[in-house]
C-alpha cells in the first residue's frame, strides 16, 4: 500500500508552505528519519522529514509549488506499486481541495463569484468560518466557497438558509467586454505571495485594526553615547570580540528602562480579561531579509552585558538573512524595536508587532546645530519614536519610559547600574 | 373506537390480558379491595379474585423480589407502584436482578414482569413526589423501558409489554389518568415496544417528546404552526429500545432537533438523543440540538416554582424559532 507524504504544519501560524527543493529523486529508497525536501513556511526554511521507510514513488509537488496544510507532496512504498490508482483514489479530495475555481466555473448556473460579499463577522479567532455543519455539506455539494458567503445565523453563522440564497441567485449576466485595444491595456507583473507575505500582511493588518496606536517622540543627545560605543569596540577589537552597534546599546537601554516600567513591557488580552505584564524581558529586532522581514528575539536584555548582547543580536541577524532562524528564535517577545537609521531615515512610526504593547522605531544619528549655552554648537542627535497600543499603554505612561530610555543613552553609565 | 380514559385503557389491557392468560396477576399497595390508589385496576379483584388481584404492605423491595421469583417459577406478574418514586427502595430487585440475571444465567431465567406506575411530575407533590426514572432505568441494559403518552398507546404498548418475556418498565402519569382519548378496539390491539410515533407531519423542525412532553411539544407545534411552519412531532412511546431511525430519518428532513423532557436534564434522555443525533446526523444539522427540560433542581412545591421548573410550551416553542433562526 503506498503511503502518502503531506505537507506538515510545522509552526503554530503556518497555513501553507511552499516546496522549494527536493532532496531526493524518484525511485530512491528512503528511511525514516530521511530530510526529502526543504520547505519555507511563513518563518523559516525547514526540512521535511519521511516518516516511514520506503522507495519514493512520485513527486507529487514541483518545486516552487505552494500547498496548504495536508495537501500531497509525495507518494511513498514499494517498488511496482500502482501510483495512479493511488493518486485517483484521492483525486476526488485532492481536486476539490486545490481547483475549487474550475470547479465553480463548470457549474455555471450556482457560479458564486460574481455577485458574492465577503463576510468579516462570521470569523472565529482562529480563522475558521463559523457555519453549521449542514451549511457545509450543502456548500461542498454545490462547490461553493464559504468563504465568499455572508451568514445570516448568530455571531454570522452561515446557515442552510444562507447556502439557498446563494443558490437561488441567477449567475451573474455575462457583459460582453469590448475588444481592448492593445494600447490601453493595463500591464502588471504577477509577484505570487510568499507565506512570509502572507503572514505580515495578516498580523501587521491585524495590529493596526485592532491595536489604537498614538505616537511619542523624542530627540535624543547621542555623543556621550557616541563616545561610550568607541571606547567599548576599542577593547572590544582588541579582544576579537564583536563589536557593539547602536542598535546594540539602544537595545540594552530599552531593556534596563523596560524593568523600571513593567506597564510597557506587556501585553493585551482580550480573551483572559486582562493585561499581562511580563516577569521577563526578551526584545525582538526587525531584520531585514529579502523579500520581507523577520523579528528575532535577544532573551534576558537586562541580565546581559552589552557584549553578550552584541554577539548574540549579530548571531541572530547573520542567520535570518540566511533563513536558518527556527520559530522558537522568533517567538515570545515583550517589546520590538526596528531600525532603520542606517538607511538615512531620520524619524518614523512602526507598527506594533503583537502582542507586544510598544515599538520603537530607530532613525538615524545625525549632526545638528544645537544651542549650548546660548551658543550654537555642533551636535549629535537621534529621534526614537515609540508606537504604543492604547488599550495597555496611556501616553503619560509611554512618556515617562521614553524619558527613562533617553536618560540612559544620554548617559550610558547608567546602563551599568 | 371507544374514548377511554387513560386508566381505563391500562385496565383494559390488563383485564384483556389476564382473562387470555391464568399465569397473569397484578400485585402492588392498594391494588385490589381500595380498588387502586388512582383507580386504574378498579373492579379487578372483583373479576380475577384475591389470588390474581393481590394486595401488599408497603414494602416495595419485598413485593418487587416477590414477583421476580414468580417470574423466575413461570409466571408473568404486573407489579403497580404507587408511584414511581416508591420504587426506588426496590432497585436492587429491578436492576441488579430483573435486568441481569437472564444474562447471568446464560438464558436459564427470563422475566416476563412488567413494573408499571406512574412517572414524573405530579403537581404540589414536592421533591421527593416528583421523580422521573425514564433515565435511570433506561442506562441498564436488560430493562426494556416504556413511556406512554395516551390512552391508545397505553392500551396497545402494556399489552406488548406483558406479553413479553423481558422486564418491563412501564411508565405512566398521575397527570393523565383521567385523560381521554380514542382507544382502538381492534381485538387483539398490540403496538410495537421500540417503534416510536409521528404525531403530526412537518419540515420545519423535529421535536421530540414522550409521556406528558409530548403534549408540550404538540401545544409548540400548534404555536408554530400559528406563525406558518410545520413542525414535526415524534413520540418515541418506547425509551429503550430507542426508536432511532424515525427520529433520524426526520432530522435529516428538518436539519434541527429539539427535545422536550421533563427530567432533570443532566444525562437524561434527553442528553442521550441529543448526543446520538448530533453523532448520527452530524451533516445534517443546520443549528444546535436544543433542550427543554425541568430546571437541574429538586422539584420545588411552590405552584409558581413547580411552573417554572416544567418544561413548558412556551419554552418548546422558543427553542424551535431558535433553532430555525427566526429571532
Amino acid at each position: 500500500m503506498p503511503i502518502a507524504v503531506e505537507m506538515p504544519k510545522m509552526t503554530d501560524t503556518m497555513e501553507e508552505g511552499v516546496l522549494i527543493q527536493w532532496n531526493v529523486d524518484e525511485g530512491a529508497q528512503v528511511a525514516a528519519g530521511d530530510i526529502i525536501a526543504q520547505v519555507e513556511t511563513d518563518k523559516a526554511t525547514m526540512d521535511v522529514e519521511a516518516y516511514d521507510d520506503g522507495v519514493l514513488l512520485r513527486r507529487v509537488a514541483a518545486e516552487g509549488e505552494a500547498l496548504s496544510i495536508g495537501a500531497l507532496i509525495a507518494v511513498l512504498g514499494q517498488i511496482g506499486e500502482d501510483v495512479d490508482a493511488f493518486l485517483a483514489g484521492r483525486g476526488k479530495e485532492s481536486a476539490s481541495a486545490s481547483a475549487p475555481s474550475q470547479a465553480v466555473a463548470s457549474d455555471s448556473a450556482s457560479s458564486p463569484t460574481a455577485s458574492a460579499t465577503p463576510a468579516a463577522s462570521n470569523t472565529l479567532s482562529t480563522g475558521r468560518l463559523r457555519a453549521s455543519p449542514l451549511a457545509r455539506r450543502m456548500a461542498k455539494d454545490h462547490g461553493l466557497e464559504l468563504g465568499t458567503l455572508t451568514g445570516s445565523g448568530p455571531k454570522g453563522r452561515i446557515i442552510k438558509r444562507d447556502i439557498e440564497t446563494q443558490l437561488a441567485r441567477p449567475a451573474p449576466a455575462v457583459v460582453p467586454m469590448p475588444e481592448p485595444s492593445r494600447k490601453l491595456v493595463r500591464r502588471y507583473t504577477s509577484v505570487p505571495l510568499t507565506p512570509m507575505r502572507k503572514t505580515i500582511a495578516r498580523r501587521l493588518a491585524a495590529s493596526k485594526y485592532t491595536a489604537p496606536h498614538f505616537y511619542l517622540t523624542v530627540d535624543v543627545a547621542m555623543e556621550r553615547a557616541i563616545e561610550a560605543r568607541r571606547r567599548m569596540n576599542a577593547d572590544a577589537h582588541e579582544h576579537g570580540g564583536t563589536k557593539v552597534s547602536f542598535n546594540d546599546l539602544v537595545t540594552k537601554a530599552c531593556g534596563v528602562a523596560l524593568e523600571q516600567h513593567p506597564a510597557v513591557n506587556s501585553s493585551f488580552n482580550l480573551e483572559d480579561n486582562e493585561i499581562r505584564q511580563h516577569g521577563y524581558v526578551d526584545i525582538g529586532f526587525a531584520v531585514a531579509i529579502d523579500d520581507g522581514l523577520v523579528t528575532p528575539v535577544v532573551r534576558d536584555v537586562p541580565g546581559k552585558g552589552l557584549g553578550a548582547i552584541a554577539t548574540e543580536s549579530a548571531g541572530l541577524a547573520q542567520r535570518a538573512r540566511a533563513r536558518q532562524l527556527q520559530p522558537p528564535e522568533m517567538e515570545g517577545s515583550t517589546f520590538t524595536t526596528s531600525n532603520l537609521g542606517m538607511l538615512g531615515i531620520q524619524e518614523f512610526t512602526a507598527i506594533i508587532n503583537p502582542p507586544n504593547a510598544c515599538i520603537l522605531a530607530i532613525g538615524a544619528i545625525r549632526d545638528v546645530p544645537v544651542v549650548q549655552d546660548g551658543q550654537v554648537v555642533p551636535g549629535k542627535r537621534m529621534k526614537l519614536t515609540l508606537s504604543c497600543d492604547h488599550r495597555v499603554v496611556d501616553g503619560a505612561t509611554g512618556a515617562r519610559y521614553l524619558a527613562s530610555l533617553r536618560r540612559l543613552l544620554e548617559e550610558p553609565l547608567l546602563l551599568l547600574m | 373506537m371507544a374514548k377511554l380514559q387513560l386508566r381505563e385503557a391500562i385496565r383494559a389491557a390488563m383485564v384483556e390480558e389476564m382473562a387470555r392468560d391464568g399465569d397473569i396477576f397484578l400485585m402492588g399497595e392498594e391494588v385490589a379491595e381500595y380498588n387502586g390508589a388512582y383507580k386504574v385496576s378498579e373492579g379487578m379483584q372483583d373479576l380475577f379474585g384475591a389470588d390474581r388481584v393481590i394486595d401488599t404492605p408497603i414494602s416495595e423491595n419485598g413485593f418487587a423480589g416477590l414477583g421476580l421469583g414468580a417470574a423466575m417459577s413461570g409466571l408473568r406478574p404486573i407489579i403497580e407502584f404507587m408511584t414511581w418514586n416508591f420504587a426506588f427502595v426496590a432497585m436492587d430487585q429491578i436492576v441488579n436482578n430483573a435486568a441481569k440475571i437472564r444474562y447471568m444465567s446464560g438464558g436459564q431465567f427470563s422475566f416476563p414482569i412488567v413494573f408499571r406506575g406512574p412517572n414524573g411530575a405530579a403537581g404540589q407533590l414536592a421533591a421527593t413526589h416528583n421523580s422521573s426514572v425514564e433515565s435511570v432505568y433506561s442506562c441498564f441494559p436488560g430493562l426494556k423501558v416504556i413511556s406512554i403518552s395516551n390512552p391508545d398507546d397505553a392500551k396497545g404498548l402494556l399489552k406488548s409489554a406483558i406479553r413479553d418475556n423481558d422486564p418491563v418498565v412501564f411508565l405512566e402519569s398521575e397527570f393523565m389518568y383521567g385523560m381521554r382519548g380514542e382507544v382502538s378496539d381492534e381485538e387483539d390491539y398490540l403496538i410495537p415496544i421500540g417503534k416510536a410515533r409521528i404525531a403530526r407531519d412537518g419540515d420545519a423542525v423535529t421535536i421530540v417528546g414522550h409521556n406528558k412532553s409530548y403534549w408540550r411539544a404538540m401545544e409548540a407545534a400548534e404555536m408554530l404552526e400559528v406563525d406558518g411552519y410545520h413542525a414535526e412531532v415524534i413520540d418515541p412511546r418506547t425509551i429503550r429500545p430507542f426508536d432511532w431511525d424515525t427520529v433520524i430519518r426526520s432530522v435529516k428532513k428538518t436539519n434541527r432537533l429539539v427535545i422536550v423532557d421533563e427530567s432533570n436534564p443532566f444525562a437524561s434522555v434527553s442528553s442521550e438523543i441529543a448526543f446520538q443525533i448530533q453523532s448520527r446526523c452530524f451533516d445534517y444539522l443546520d443549528a444546535p440540538v436544543r433542550r427543554v427540560t425541568a430546571k437541574d433542581t429538586p422539584a420545588p412545591y411552590a405552584k409558581n416554582l413547580m411552573t417554572y421548573y416544567l418544561p413548558s410550551a412556551e419554552d418548546t416553542y422558543r427553542a424551535c424559532r431558535d433553532v430555525m433562526y427566526l429571532d
